[in-house]
Order: structure tokens, then sequence, then C-alpha cells
């Protein structure tokens, strides 16, 4: 009889945890997210022998506090879920630190299993560790790893099972340890007390709860509080307890237990469960030596700057050809759909709203996985933790991160970039706050869809200094960027700056296998996800531009003329002249035709609405459709305001015509031309992009912010140039 | 305990013990999960292009934070 047996990874980031996880489930595993946050779930499955695996992926962490989602999710899962082992993967080279994680899931009670990973490593380095004793004095199994390798894995999963059905149907045994003379008695007066009361003690070890109580654990607190009002006397003694350190000690609680697990490690490592000798093999040591070089105070921004540049250009012209195939595929999706449906709403919905919209959206696919091959190489290989490092000085000027300068090149910082990676790469960071300033600003880079809109008003207004002016304009980006982001870290998203402690990993070499897994895992995330919200997203901007229908009175004067030119061109025909003037003369009925239907539609009356809204930036209706369609994507202005000026469709790469009624409208007065620019480089981003940002900051009430306050920006920043150009 | 010193004046190259960390709620933790507490030591490997953050060595990783963190941790050189 096969029986499934639930088990929980856990482990320090880059302790090879990922790739264990790979290593064990091959390709049967499958990525969501925790409900409510942004936190990936992974749960693969293996079998052994009879025994099917159920392998649930922690997030990586060094600790079981409440500080971080990462955190309050590992602990939530052990507590909740009861998994029958835990498998803790360490990084046997920093066994010390690796420990304090192992330390605190034994405090939990959940049968725990070490693999003791990287042993290739630390072999190299002449690191000795003695597994037997250290097993035996720890009292878990624990396996020597090299998860890269697959080494150690099949015993590893054999030790799992074994330990699985030794606790199977016995209560869990949380490790106590001794926190002192101070601690000790105030945990067993608080382990009576939550024992007597039953506070959490169906979730967690009373000891557990005492010890969180005495870490000041908010989101313990907070459950007991609500639980019982036992929970008051216990805040009372940890109070006193922490008096009593503060004036014997000058040091709190927190801090007391955590000397005493490290402590409590020491001890156990001391007794020759280690030995190190020192080798220049050593690859920390020689990490350090790579970061002489490429940290340096001169050389690090350069090559930084290199493998940036890189990275853009990579994804930007590889994508190019696929990108290609995917545009060709849905174009020739859309003209076949065109010939063979029957002309109508149905056929408008399916051409216009179905079609353009899905193709869109896998439009961005090959440039979403290029990038993220890119990213996933970056930190895999612990390039991404330097460039933190590097930058973090100037970033947190403006309330941001080091990890923050990513997503801004992806947008666009490097002209021509794409918001919607842009946002996606911002998941790297775990600084909540932070992120979310980067999610808000970094749409304000000059992605490409927004150069063909900034060649034609350039071409047209500064017909000299071209290159200038566009290079002005990704300045102008970043600019507004990081001004904007240290303006909301002081108001809407106010804090302290999120610690940057961070681990700086070895360099390593990235195993083809992990990159793949990790590209595609966020790809198909994408996919998924956005696919959904942007076809209904795509198919209400098709309606706001198609409905309502022109009045049938109007129609039929539309067709009465078309009529007659057709009668005109077939009696041309018929006697053997030039039809070319006719043809014109009905291509500009139609291109009318166009223009009234886009004016009558409700995309149409918005833009009329806005007309007094805008007036103070000089821009009449029709530049408020384009806006309007904008949101769409950023190409559509080009398009929808040829539509507009009864050009018919204007291809964006080519808009000579376009351009030419630009200059002749005295409306687009130089300064209305530039405050236009800035409008479209600020202004809401468009929503594929809104849809990538609610996924990153898990919340539509910031996703609208990106729209509402980006758009309220925008119209600042051109009202003010407008007015100061009629000062000049 | 006399020639303990804030962590920010060692030079890259310098050895130390960490004497006590004075940061408290979430910075504390975070540099307590990272094995900083009082009797660990650390050597002062490198300095961001900025002069910060600055890069330590731990036994078996190397580990880096701001200057404004590192004030929190008192050292003596060893
Ligand atoms: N030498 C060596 N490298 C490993 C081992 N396990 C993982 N790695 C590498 O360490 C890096 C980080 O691994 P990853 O699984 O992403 O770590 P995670 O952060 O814990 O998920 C990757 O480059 C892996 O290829 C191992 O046992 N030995
Ligand atoms: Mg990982």
């Amino acid at each position: 009889m096969s029986k499934e047996i639930k088990v929980a990874l856990a482990g320090n980031p880059n302790s090879g945890k990922t790739t264990a996880f790979n290593a064990i489930t091959g390709a049967r595993q499958h990525v969501g997210n925790y409900p409510g946050i942004t936190v990936d779930k992974k749960e693969g499955f293996t079998t052994v022998g009879d025994n099917k695996i159920h392998l649930i992926d922690l997030p990586g962490t060094y600790s079981l506090t409440a500080y971080t989602m990462e955190e309050i999710v590992a602990r939530n899962v052990v507590a909740d879920q009861r998994p029958d082992v835990v498998i803790d993967v360490l990084n046997a080279g920093a066994l010390e630190r690796n420990l304090y994680l192992a330390i605190q899931l034994m405090e939990m009670g959940a049968p725990l299993v070490l693999a003791l990973n990287m042993m290739d490593e630390a072999n190299k380095q002449g690191m000795k560790i003695d597994i037997d004793k250290l097993s035996e004095l720890l009292d878990v199994p624990v396996v020597e790893t090299v998860a890269r390798t697959g080494e150690g894995i099949p015993s590893l999963l054999e030790a799992t099972v074994k330990c699985a059905a030794a606790n199977q149907g016995k209560k869990w045994e949380p490790l106590a340890i001794s926190y002192g003379p101070d601690l000790d008695p105030a945990l067993d007066k608080m382990v009576a007390l939550i024992e007597k009361n039953n506070l959490l003690t169906d979730r967690y070890p009373s000891r557990w709860t005492a010890l969180k109580y005495l870490e000041s654990d908010d989101e313990i607190m907070q459950l007991g509080r609500e639980i019982h009002p036992v929970s008051a006397e216990l805040e009372e003694i940890v109070k006193s307890v922490a008096k009593h350190l503060e004036s014997t000690l000058a040091t709190y609680p927190e801090a007391v237990i955590a000397d005493y697990r490290y402590g409590y490690i020491t001890s156990i490592v001391r007794q020759g469960v280690v030995t190190r000798l020192d080798s220049a093999a050593d690859r920390v040591a020689l990490s350090d030596k790579i970061d002489s070089v490429v940290t340096h105070r001169f050389l690090g921004p350069l090559i930084m700057l290199g493998i940036m540049y890189l990275i853009y250009q990579v994804t930007f012209t590889f994508s190019e050809t696929p990108v290609g195939w995917f545009e060709n595929f849905f174009g020739w999706l859309g003209e076949t759909a065109e010939a063979n449906m029957q002309d109508g709403l149905l056929k408008s919905l399916v051409v216009s709203g179905v079609i353009d919209g899905v193709g869109g959206v896998m439009g961005f696919v090959p440039l979403i996985m290029f990038m993220f091959l890119q990213i996933a190489l970056l930190e895999d290989s612990g390039y991404m933790a330097r460039v933190a490092y590097m930058l973090d000085r100037v970033f947190r000027f403006f309330g941001l991160h080091g990890c923050s300068v990513m997503p801004f090149i992806v947008s666009g910082g490097i002209a021509g970039g794409c918001a919607v990676p842009g946002v996606m790469a911002a998941r790297t960071l775990r600084s909540p706050k932070e992120k979310l300033a980067t999610l808000i600003t970094a749409p304000f880079m000059a992605c490409g869809a927004k150069l063909p809109v900034f060649l034609l008003f350039v071409g047209v207004f500064f017909e000299e200094n071209q290159a200038m002016v566009m290079f002005l304009l990704t300045m102008a980006a970043w600019a507004c960027a990081l001004i904007v982001s240290k303006i909301l870290r002081h108001t809407v998203i106010k804090g302290e700056a999120t610690p940057f402690v961070m681990e700086l990993p070895p360099y390593r070499f990235p195993t083809l296998r992990g990159l793949l897994i990790h590209t595609w895992e966020r790809t198909w995330q994408y996919i998924k996800k956005a696919g959904t919200v942007i076809l209904a997203i795509s198919i209400l901007i098709w309606a706001a531009m198609t409905f309502p229908n022109l009045p049938a009175d109007q129609v039929a004067a539309f067709d009465a003329q078309k009529t007659v030119v057709q009668e005109q061109i077939d009696t041309a025909n018929a006697s053997g002249a030039s039809v070319e003037a006719l043809e014109e003369k009905l291509a500009s009925i139609e291109n009318e035709q166009a223009e009234v239907t886009l004016k009558n539609s409700y995309a149409g009356s918005i833009g009329v609405a806005l007309e007094p809204v805008m007036s103070p930036v000089g821009f009449d209706w029709r530049t408020n459709i384009a806006l309007v369609g904008g949101f769409a994507a950023k190409e559509v202005i080009v398009s929808t305001l040829g539509t507009a000026y009864s050009l018919g469709e204007v291809d964006p790469e080519d808009a000579a015509p376009l351009a030419e009624r630009i200059a002749q409208d005295p409306n687009w007065t130089p300064s209305v031309a530039v405050a236009f620019l800035l409008f479209v480089l600020l202004y809401a981003p468009c929503f594929v992009t809104v849809v990538a940002i609610k996924q990153e900051a898990n919340s539509w009430k910031w996703a609208l912010f990106s729209v509402v306050f980006n758009t309220g920006l925008a119209y600042t920043v051109a009202v003010a140039v407008v007015q100061i150009g009629k000062l000049l | 305990m006399s020639n303990a010193m804030p962590m920010r004046e060692l030079k890259v190259g310098e050895k130390a013990k960490v004497v006590a960390i004075t940061a408290i709620g979430e910075l504390g933790r975070r540099i307590r999960d990272m094995g900083l507490v009082p009797g660990a030591e650390l050597e002062v490997v490198g300095r961001a292009p900025l002069q910060d953050p600055v890069a330590l060595r731990l036994t078996g990783f190397t580990l880096s934070l701001r200057n404004n963190e590192a004030d929190y941790i008192a050292v003596e050189r060893v």
C-alpha cells in the first residue's frame, strides 16, 4: 500500500534549496502563490519505494521571526500543515549560521532531517564535518548532499522516509534548550500559564509560544490577545523580565535568546563536529578575490554598466525574431478572421478585441523569457547581490534599494525596454516599501512602445536635435523616477529603510537546468495570470472605441456618399478613365467616417469630455482619445491619432502623413508638443503593466494608484510646461 | 571592553571580534540572524564603490551591511 508523506523543504537563502527541490522532484512540480501574498508556493511529488512524497518548498529564510512574509509563511506551513518531516537544507560551509534555523525548526517540534548541502565546496575548503557526531548530538538524521550533481539525494530521501515512519502517529517533541538564569524561570512560568489555558497549544508548542512572547513577536502576540486574556499576563511577565535585563545587563530578551541559541550551536560544533583547515581553495576566499575586481571602486561600476547594457542588448536583440514570429502569427490570425468572418460586431470583437488583445500579451512572452533567463543567471551566479551592494548607496538616498536598478533598466532605463518584464523583475526585491516605490516609478522609463510617439513628435518639432531630445527624454524619465520615489517614500509609502543586511553568496556557475526551470516558471505565471485579465480589459477597450455605433442616419449619409463615388468609379472604369482621384475620394470618406465613428464612441465622448480638463495643456479631443487608447498599449497612441485625424490606419513605424498634419495644426505649438511628450512619458502605465503591478504588489489598490497618481503627475508637469511656455 | 569601537571605523583588511550589538527591532534581529553576535569574528573584506555598504567575512560566508547599520555593532580589533 502506498501512502503519501508530506515533506516541507526549509533552508537559508542560497543554501541550494531550489536546486535540491529540483533534484528531488524533477519536472513534477507546480508553482502557485500563497493566498494573499506574492511569496511563491512550489509543490512537487516523487516516489521512494512504496511511498509517495509530497514536497512543499518553504521560502528561504534565516530565521522564523515575523519580520518578513517569507518567515511567516515558512513557520505557518510547519505549524498548520503539520508536515510528516521537515528537510532543512544547510550550506555546510557556513554550518554554524545555518544551524540557527535548524534549531528553531527543532523548537517547533517538527521531525527534522538535515541535508548538509554543498559538501563539495566544504570539502574543497578543507573543512571536515563529523556527520555521525552532529547527528548524535542534535538527535536528528544528517545526510551529506551535493544538490547540484544530485549526489546524496537518494540517501536524503531514504532518511526522510525512515524519519516519517519513526515519527508516524507520535506527538511532536520540541527541543528545549536553556536560555539562562534570567529567562528560564520566566519561560517555565509562561509555559505553565499557556498550558493551563491552552493558548495556541493546538498549533504551537507551549515553550515556543512563550519564546515568541519574549521575542515580542507581533504575529503571535496578536493571535494570543484575540484568543485569550491570559495573553496580558504573559506580556506582564515579559515586561518584568525585559526590565530586569535592561537594568542588570543592558540587554533585552530577544538578544539573550539569540545569544543562547548560538551558544548552543557553538557548544555542539566545538565537540569535534567541525574542523576547518585554512586553505587557499576556499570558495568564499576566492569569491572575495573576484569581488576585489568586480566591486572595485572604479572597475566595479564600469563592469556593471557593461553587464547591464549586455543584458539589455541580448534581451531586445534576441527576442526580436521570436517576437516577430508571434506578431506575424497573430497578424495572420487576424487577417484570416478578417477574410473569413462576416462583417459585423462579432468580427470586430474577434479581430480587434480578442486577437489584438491576446496577441499583445503573447508578443511580450519572448521578451519576458529572455529577461528572466538573464535575471536568473545573475541571481544564481551571485552577481545580483553585488549589483545591489554597489548601488545601494545611491538608491537608498531616493528611498529605494540597490536591487531597484534592474526593474528600472529593463523598463526602459536604457530607452527601448519594456515595463512589463521590468515590473516583474522587481520580484527580487524583498523590502516591501522599496519594492512598491520601484513598481510605481519604473513605468516612467522610456519603454519601446513610447518611442514611436517620441520619434514622431521629436521629428516634427526638434528636427535638428533629434538624438539630443531623445536622450533628454530618457534622462527626464530617470530623474522623475528617482525624485518621485523619494517623494513617495516620504509620503504615501513612508517608513524606515528596510535593513540592508544581506549575504553576498560566493560566485558559482549556475546550472542550465536550474536556469531553465526558473525562467519557465516565471514566464508561465505571466502567461496564465496576465492572459485572463488582459483579455477582459482589451475587450473592454475595444467596446469603448466601438460603441455606441454611429446613428443610422449618419451611417446612411456616409453610405450614400460612398455609393455615389463608387458609381462614378464604376462608370470611369467602364470608360477606361483614370480612377485614382476617385478612389482617393472614397478612402477619404471612409477615413472621415472612421473619425466620426471614433468621436461618437464612448472613448470619443471621453476625449471630448476631457477637453475642458485638458485645455490648460492644449490637448484637443483627438489627443485625448489617443491617450485613452494608449492605456491599451502606448504604440496605439500613434494609430489612434491617425484615425482621429481622418488618416485611416497609420503605421506607427511610418507616420509621415500624420507628421505633416501635426506640423500644420496650429494647436500643436512647440510647448504643447513638449507637454505632450512628457505626458506620454509619465502618464498611466499601459494596462499590461498595471496588471503586472497588481501581481507584484499583490493589490489592486496600488495598481490603481499607479494609474491615477502617474496620470496626475503627468498632467501637472504638462500644465507647468505649457504655462511656462506661454511666459517665454 | 576598553578598546571596543564602532564597526564603521574598521578599515578594509582588518579583523575584529563582535563585542556588543545595540540594534533593536528588525535590524537587531536581522543582524543576529546572520550570526553577528557577541564573540563572532569577522574581517572587513571590502567596501562598495561609494564606501557604503561594507562587506564582512564571517565563518564560511560574506555579509554586507550599511555603515549606519554597522554603527550598532561594537567590535574590538584582534
Ligand atoms: N558547489 C555546489 N553548488 C551548489 C550546490 N547546490 C546548489 N548549488 C549552486 O548554488 C547556487 C544557489 O542555489 P539555489 O538552489 O538557487 O539556492 P537557494 O537560494 O537555496 O534556492 C546555484 O548556483 C546552484 O547551482 C552544491 O551542492 N554544490
Ligand atoms: Mg531559491
